[in-house]
């Protein structure tokens, strides 16, 4: 399964233009624990081809949501940065295999 | 005490229906959102706004006279977008203009929160720069290089402001939790709560369903909670999409940083109240061991010229990396200016098997070089040969005419960073006017 199957909302949102920051919800605490189980900083790192040491993942649990932060490969606006509010970059986490 | 939020940002719309609902009982303070660095550097480079004249003419036009009668200052953070100097004056110009017209007087506090280059190489060299991110330190290039820098303004300037009993605040770059934080912390409510409460506010009703960063947002500020209610009486506050709201556009869901300290909202609870109501508590506050402010500049790039084409033909799409490399290695040749003068980057959308759109994205040291640039790697582009081509009479659908598309010039951001300061205040210039 696909982990965009098993959120509610999947969303990317710059945190300031250095970072990029990603919020993952869900409709119940299994479903987010889940996540939880297959998610790791090397499996982010990996779909996103960045050093597994700036990943952040924090679960969240008042709302059964996982938060996921790291610093963006090209800073907003920058020359070859391609998404300047950084809200289409959720695609590679959506498709992680779970 | 009674705030309202007209909306995620100035110029961004809202309901009247909702602004009179708002105001249908006493309002205290009002506040808006007028700027954000989500839509990238340009704007503080060129000194102009990413919203629209016209817009933030009617936001204000609504919403100022309504906040006089009410005798509710009105705070508005980050004006024109980027918060610098130019920017400000470009929305105190708006609303001179407004009062003119509307025939309103007021008394007018202004903060412009710009930096100049002395004062961060200053920071710099004192070792007094933190960075926000190890891949993006500062240097002294970085500084002299900027075009504008602005610092993030807190909550002291505003509260300085109210209590001189001003009508109206203007301020340059802000924290966005300032403009409704302020207030709070100058009635002394407990800054917790009222940074939390700020964290919300200031995207409007966004945090509301249906979600709206263009609707007005009410809160209701008590001793050792908030209540949070949509104005639109067709929208509602849920505990868990007010919850949901505190993590967005956050490093960490836990834990929303200011220049005066830090909120944690690890105890936080949202209790729902009634069908549109939240109620929070539980959010604390730390001050700060050691102040900072954040600084943010921008650096000029270049110039950009750019041209849109779209693809049809599956072989053509199938050969695009070939004819990329190819027109990448003819400009370069073709060229009069250095490699280091420009830089050529195409931008490739869609991969479907004939639906691909191509932004050819020249950025050069001057627009004559991003024009030489774009029309060469479009024209060779058009007609760049490959093995089995057969629409020998073009490669590429051009949209428009002219094909090529002045940008104008490009930046970069060069300072994204924390200063540690000793006083809040001194980055801060203010005025008081009677418009």
């Amino acid at each position: 399964m696909k982990l965009i199957e098993l959120t509610k909302i999947l969303r990317s949102k710059n945190a300031g233009p250095l970072y990029i920051t990603f919020d993952l919800m869900f409709d119940s605490r299994e479903k987010m624990q889940t996540a939880l189980c297959s998610l790791n900083k090397s499996v982010v790192a990996k779909a996103y081809n960045v050093d597994e040491n700036s990943v952040e993942i924090i679960p969240y649990e008042i709302v059964n949501s996982i938060k996921i932060t790291f610093p963006r490969k090209n800073v907003s606006g920058s020359l070859f940065d391609d998404d300047v509010y950084g809200c289409q970059q959720h695609m590679p986490l959506a498709n992680i295999e779970i | 005490m009674k705030i309202v939020s007209l909306c995620g940002l100035l110029g961004y719309g809202y309901s009247e229906e909702a602004l009179e609902v708002a105001f249908s009982e006493h309002v205290d303070y009002v506040g808006v959102d007028a700027g954000s660095t989500d839509p990238g550097p340009y704007y503080l480079g060129s000194g102009k706004s990413f919203t629209d004249r016209n817009a933030v003419k009617r936001d204000l036009s609504l919403a100022l006279p309504k906040a006089l009668e009410h005798k509710a200052p009105f705070i508005i953070g980050s004006a024109g977008g980027a918060g610098a100097k130019a920017h400000t004056d470009w929305l105190l110009d708006i609303i001179r203009e407004i009062a003119k017209e509307k025939n309103l007087s007021f008394k007018m506090g202004v903060i412009y929160s710009d930096v100049d280059k002395e004062y961060v190489l200053e920071k710099l060299n004192s070792g007094k720069i933190i960075n926000m991110s190890e891949s993006f330190p500062l240097t002294e290039k970085m500084v002299s290089d900027s075009e504008r820098i602005v610092s993030q303004i807190g909550v002291a300037p505003i509260i300085k402001l109210l209590e001189q009993k001003v009508d109206v605040i203007v301020s340059g770059r802000a924290c966005d939790t300032a403009i409704y934080a302020a207030p709070c912390v100058f009635n002394g409510y407990k800054e917790g709560l009222a940074f939390h409460m700020a964290k919300i506010m200031e995207c409007g009703a966004m945090c509301a369903e249906p979600v709206a960063a263009a609707d007005v947002m009410q809160s209701y500020m008590y001793d050792d909670y908030f209540e949070l209610r949509p104005a639109s009486p067709k929208r509602k506050c849920s505990a868990e999409r007010t919850a949901a709201h505190t993590m967005y556009e956050q490093t960490n869901p836990y834990m929303i940083y200011e220049p005066d300290g830090e909120i944690n909202i690890k105890d936080a609870k949202f209790e729902q109240i009634d069908e549109r109501t939240v109620r929070i508590s539980g959010a604390t506050f730390t001050p700060a061991k050691e102040k900072t402010l954040k600084l943010e500049g921008v650096k000029k790039v270049g110039y950009r010229t750019i041209c849109v084409g779209g693809i049809f033909d599956p072989l053509t799409i199938k050969n695009f990396d070939y004819i990329e490399k190819t027109v990448k290695d003819f400009v370069a040749s073709a060229v009069t200016c250095g490699s280091e003068d420009y830089t050529l980057n195409f931008r490739k959308y869609g991969g479907a098997e004939s639906n691909f759109c191509v932004v050819i994205d020249a950025v050069g040291k001057t627009q004559d070089i991003a024009d030489t640039v774009c029309s060469l790697a479009r024209s060779r582009t058009l007609h760049c040969d490959y093995v089995g081509r057969k629409s020998s009479a073009g490669n590429v659908a051009f949209p428009f005419s002219p094909s090529d598309v002045h940008v104008g010039e490009v930046y970069e951001f060069s300072v994204f960073h924390l200063a540690k300061v000793d006083n809040l205040e001194e980055t801060v210039k203010v005025a008081i006017e009677e418009v």
